[in-house]
């Protein structure tokens, strides 16, 4: 069989802040009703973590649950866990109104770390970006210039970044673009 | 700038996050109904000055649907609401009613 690839295997640049493609990674968007107790259940047993808050995002180390919608969480494994997720969530909601879908290789992973994350990503995103406003346990569903994108912070100055796939290198090109070192405007 | 509330996630979007739906409350005539209803439904549009209901989509965030109350003149924003509902709630009309009395827009007043 073929080996599994990332979108841009290896890419990284360094500026004001260390922008690199994280490689694979396992991702599930499930749907349904959040404040069902099988699914929240179930999303607790296959991700190892709390059930997030509304905008929340419990990370710890490869696994995660992400807050998208009223209706949706994302779930993060690694890459080769994701198939056997999505067998135990069929499993657990058999019967219920649920969608449980593997979309790990329609996305890429991009993270971003350094002094200058912060401002990297506030030249390229609407959202609030400030320290007092977004930090670590938050996801933000928002758009990179001009493709959707979702981020949450796993430290004090490092974010990571999930777009889709097809846009990868635009989306690389723009983080890249904004963290050169001549372009810094120490903002934040 | 516009910026408006998305009250299914809670954020204060920035114009460029949504994407507008056009006039809210529109009733669906479909099959059945009579040559003028699907007219209504189709092409007939408000233009008004002043208070108006908008759909937008938070495109680019969580997805969902939501209303928007709003003056087309002052551009001020009143509120926000979810799609699911045919009419504005009542919490909406409160506003209107205190900012601009008298207010009316279709059978809504
Ligand atoms: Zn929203």
């Amino acid at each position: 069989m073929s080996e599994p690839q990332s979108a841009l295997p290896g890419a990284a640049f360094t500026g004001a802040a260390q922008i690199t493609e994280t490689g694979l990674r396992g991702m599930i968007t499930l749907k349904g009703d959040l404040s069902a107790t099988k699914l929240k259940n179930i999303a607790k047993k296959v991700s190892g973590v709390d059930m997030p808050e509304k905008r929340g995002a419990n990370i710890k180390g490869d696994n995660g649950l992400c807050w998208m919608a009223p209706d949706e969480l994302l779930i993060l494994c690694p890459h080769m866990d994701a198939p056997t997720i999505v067998t135990q969530i069929d499993k657990a909601l058999k019967g219920t109104h649920y969608l449980a879908v593997n979309v790990s290789d329609a996305r890429a992973v991009f993270r971003v770390d350094g002094q200058g994350a912060r401002e990297v990503l506030a030249k390229l995103t609407p959202a609030d970006l400030h320290p007092d406003s977004f930090g670590p346990g938050e996801i933000r569903r928002t758009r990179l210039a001009q493709v959707p994108a979702a981020f949450w912070m796993t430290g004090p100055q490092t974010f990571e970044i999930v777009c889709f796939r097809s846009v990868a290198q635009y989306v690389f090109d723009l983080l890249s673009n904004a963290a050169k070192i001549q372009a810094q405007v120490d903002y934040f | 700038m516009l910026i408006l509330h998305c009250p299914h996630c809670g954020i204060d979007c920035d114009e460029t996050e949504l994407s507008p739906g056009g006039e809210a409350h529109i009733t669906r005539h479909g099959p059945g109904a009579s040559d003028e209803k699907v007219e209504e439904y189709l092409f007939l549009r408000e233009n008004p000055k002043g208070v108006h209901f908008e759909r937008w989509r938070h495109s680019m965030g969580c997805g969902k649907w939501f209303h928007a109350a709003r003056c087309t003149m002052t551009l001020e924003v009143f509120g926000t609401y979810p799609a699911q509902t045919t009419e504005p709630p009542e919490s909406i009309r409160k506003i209107l009613s205190e900012k601009r009395p008298g207010w009316s827009w279709r059978d809504f007043a």
